[in-house]
């Protein structure tokens, strides 16, 4: 039983190359905005004191940014991939199969 | 009632798992539950995992000691979730089995991959379990009043019954109730530090006075140093340190403390009252502060507001999370931090002291105190470095890895890691008022950075205490629990049924399971009473410099490059996991450690990734380019 796969049904997934894709993306969208914050950091590291509204500062909000917005694109994917899987419900339909 | 509590929360956690543990009877149930958790508690699980000893103490207490440099932990490990939901999680579901050498090897089978990737989360697991351990002792020593080695072999212990009990559905359900209820009471911590707002004077509720170390003005005179504001004090001795602080040995009424010297800037000078511990030479009773250590003789709790908004005596009252970040960040507001030094006496005797300094709000909440961002090219290389571990770190971590086989499809992994983002980020950004708070509660115990959230709890009375300290110490259990399941499948599943193939039956697979994780458990205790008194949250930073460097490489290379070799991928787990042990070995932190100047160490930067994680890139994709052999597609 160990040389089988832990749990495949044996079905191709034909959303796979779009989420694939779609996970890629939204991936390079994130480091970018993660990046930046190194980098303001490194470069411009005054910029981060600076108040930006209800006297928090820049490095503050940019920090819960930075975790809200993992949220948010987490969300927008899950619900991409999910209107994905549905124009392609009799091929997609989750692996099931009990481990064996 | 605080051990009442906390017992009892133990023995139910324990009792859990024995329960769930005679349902266990298949090997995937042992090492995957099964594959049948539902996601939203596997999502749950995911938080439990991740939220470890390093993330509930470390992280608080690094933020508290730090400021916002401790904050960046919060914000990398939650990004390090982006790229395992976006690049890891599905695409590892469909290939996988049970572990995280399974699914390397999926598309190869071969036994270098095996032997190298099992190697690789031993390994992993084990820096990673050092934190959890340490941690572990930490929360003892408040709680029990047991030493710190006594925490770390009891939580040795509890793991090992729990993982020789049960196994992957055991945690799953710890991992599940822990994560919850950690992020319930942290939110209730949090209420708490607002509705008591800050103060100049913070009294714990009224509960323990605050103590105002004192400033008196002194004179040079004659080499010597004295003390012009009071009489009565005459100087014993006076020691540098090679960071260039100075410090008296002054005696007053037959009482000796070690105070800090002061010069101005207009050339006066003055000395600092400092929490100091003396170990003499001859192996007697440790002095705190001049008089033998005793339970009504401890160092003192610290941390405070030196000014609020420009005002050396004032409070808020009740405040609002943004109005408390406000006022600490105020340009006029000072926070009084703390410091150690180390050096010995003319007559041998080695003497730790905590002095205080000053530091200006608005500079504590932006990155600088501790990773130098204005500093040299080194000092800035390492906070790239780490950074960058920690945003590749997490979805190279073998525990969290097999998550993913714990629920029954790819789309599942991939909802129970969302629900995971939502749980863990909700927390991280609590981890920022409860470390403020601790900053500034007068709570702090300046020898151990890791209490500050437990000691924050006890501030507001004994059941918040109780509650949190056994959800730490859940907490701890929970993680280890995972980490040893992820280490003993490496042994059992990887090394002696995968790659020396010895054809094991599922029962005899699960007992040398239990086997190897009653080993790994033991050397975790030994490591965690070895790394005493290291921050646990950059102990896990390292952890995941090592975890991004040996398997990340090997992850993405073989989802996304169709040449990839496993000559390639061996060489690239190799490498990556030796370049960066090595160069936290020869790390300035590590130099310490060993009782070495810092500064003297061979390499100049504490954390490794920036240099480990691409020459594992680089060294897979130029060895796979050199072999021939072409893997097949899995899916």
């Amino acid at each position: 039983m160990l040389h089988e796969p832990a749990n495949n049904s044996g079905q191709i997934d034909p959303a796979a190359p779009y989420k694939s894709r779609l996970g890629l993306a939204l991936f390079g969208l994130y480091a970018t905005f993660y990046a930046a914050f190194v980098a303001i950091n490194l470069l411009a590291p005054g910029l981060m004191e600076l108040p930006l509204f209800w006297g928090i500062n820049f490095a503050v909000v940019y920090g819960f940014v930075l975790i809200i917005a993992a949220l948010i694109l987490a969300v927008i994917y899950d619900a991409l991939c999910r209107t994905q899987e549905a124009k392609t419900p009799s091929t997609s339909a989750k692996d099931t199969q009990a481990w064996s | 009632m605080v051990l009442t509590i906390f017992l009892a929360f133990v023995v139910f956690i324990v009792g859990l798992s024995v329960y769930l543990g005679r349902q266990t009877k298949t090997s995937s149930g042992y090492y995957a539950a099964g594959g049948q958790i539902h996601w939203v508690v596997n999502g749950i699980a995911f938080a439990g995992d991740y939220l470890s000893a390093a993330s509930f103490l470390g992280i608080c207490g690094m933020i508290a000691t730090q400021g916002y440099d401790g904050f960046l932990y919060s914000i990398g490990y939650l990004a390090g979730w982006v790229v395992a939901l976006f690049v890891i999680a599905e695409p590892l579901r469909r290939m996988g089995r049970y572990t995280f050498a399974d699914a390397i090897d999926a598309p190869f089978s071969s036994p270098g991959i095996q032997l190298a990737a099992a190697i690789s989360t031993l390994v992993v697991s084990l820096c990673y379990l050092i934190p959890q351990m340490v941690g572990a002792g930490v929360l003892v020593e408040p709680l029990l009043g047991l030493p710190h080695h006594w925490g770390v072999i009891m939580v040795g212990g509890i793991v090992m019954i729990i993982v020789a009990t049960a196994g992957m559905a055991s945690t799953t359900y710890v991992q599940f109730l822990k994560g919850g209820l950690l992020i319930i009471f942290s939110l209730v911590l949090v209420v708490a530090v607002c509705w008591r707002g800050l103060s100049t004077a913070p009294d714990q509720g009224g509960t323990v006075p605050f103590y105002r170390h004192r400033t008196m003005a002194a004179r040079i005179q004659d080499k010597t140093i004295v003390v012009t504001e009071q009489p009565g004090w005459q100087l014993l001795e006076t020691q540098s340190t090679a960071a260039g602080d100075r410090f008296a040995l002054l005696q007053h009424d037959g009482l000796a403390t070690w105070w800090r010297i002061d010069t101005g800037p207009d050339g006066t000078t003055s000395v600092r009252e400092t929490e100091c511990v003396v170990k003499p030479k001859s192996g007697s009773t440790r002095l705190i502060n001049g008089n033998p250590e005793s339970p009504d003789n401890t160092i003192r709790q610290v941390g405070s507001l030196a000014s609020l908004r420009g005002e050396s005596n004032a409070s808020t009252g009740p405040i609002s999370p943004v109005g408390l970040i406000a006022a600490i960040g105020d340009p006029a507001t000072k926070v009084t931090r703390w410091r150690e030094s180390k050096f010995s006496t003319e007559s041998g005797d080695a003497v730790t002291v905590y002095h205080p300094s000053e530091s200006d709000g608005a500079r504590l909440l932006r990155p600088g105190m501790r990773f130098k961002v204005q500093g040299t090219w080194l000092e800035r290389l390492d906070f790239v470095s780490l950074m960058l571990a920690l945003f590749l770190g997490t979805a190279a971590l073998p525990h969290i890895l097999i998550r993913y086989y714990t629920v029954p499809g790819a789309s599942e992994a991939r909802k129970s890691t969302i629900v995971a983002i939502g749980a863990i980020g909700t927390f991280y950004v609590l981890t920022l008022f409860m470390g403020l708070g601790a900053m500034t509660s007068g709570v702090l115990n300046p020898a151990d950075s890791n209490m500050a959230a437990p000691l924050l709890a006890r501030s507001f009375g004994n059941l918040l205490f109780a509650v949190i300290s056994a959800i730490a110490f859940a907490t701890v259990l929970g993680t280890v629990s995972g980490l040893v399941v992820a280490a003993s499948g490496a042994v059992a599943h990887d090394l002696a049924d995968r790659y020396l193939n010895l054809g094991l039956s599922d029962s005899t697979k699960i007992l040398l399971g239990k086997t190897a994780a009653l080993g790994v458990g033991t050397i975790g205790i030994a490591l965690g009473i070895m790394f005493k008194g290291m921050n646990v949250t950059f102990l896990v930073g390292l952890a995941f410099a090592v975890a991004a460097s040996a398997n990340l490489p090997a992850i993405i290379m073989i989802l996304f490059w169709p040449r990839v070799t496993a000559t390639g991928v061996i060489a690239s787990i190799i490498i990556g996991m030796v370049s960066s042990l090595g160069l936290i070995a020869l790390s300035p932190d590590m130099w310490g450690m060993y009782g070495l100047l810092p500064s003297a160490a061979p390499v100049p930067f504490s954390n490794p990734g920036i240099v480990s994680i691409p020459l594992s890139f680089i060294t897979l994709v130029i060895v796979s380019l050199l072999s021939k052999s072409r893997k097949p597609l899995t899916d």
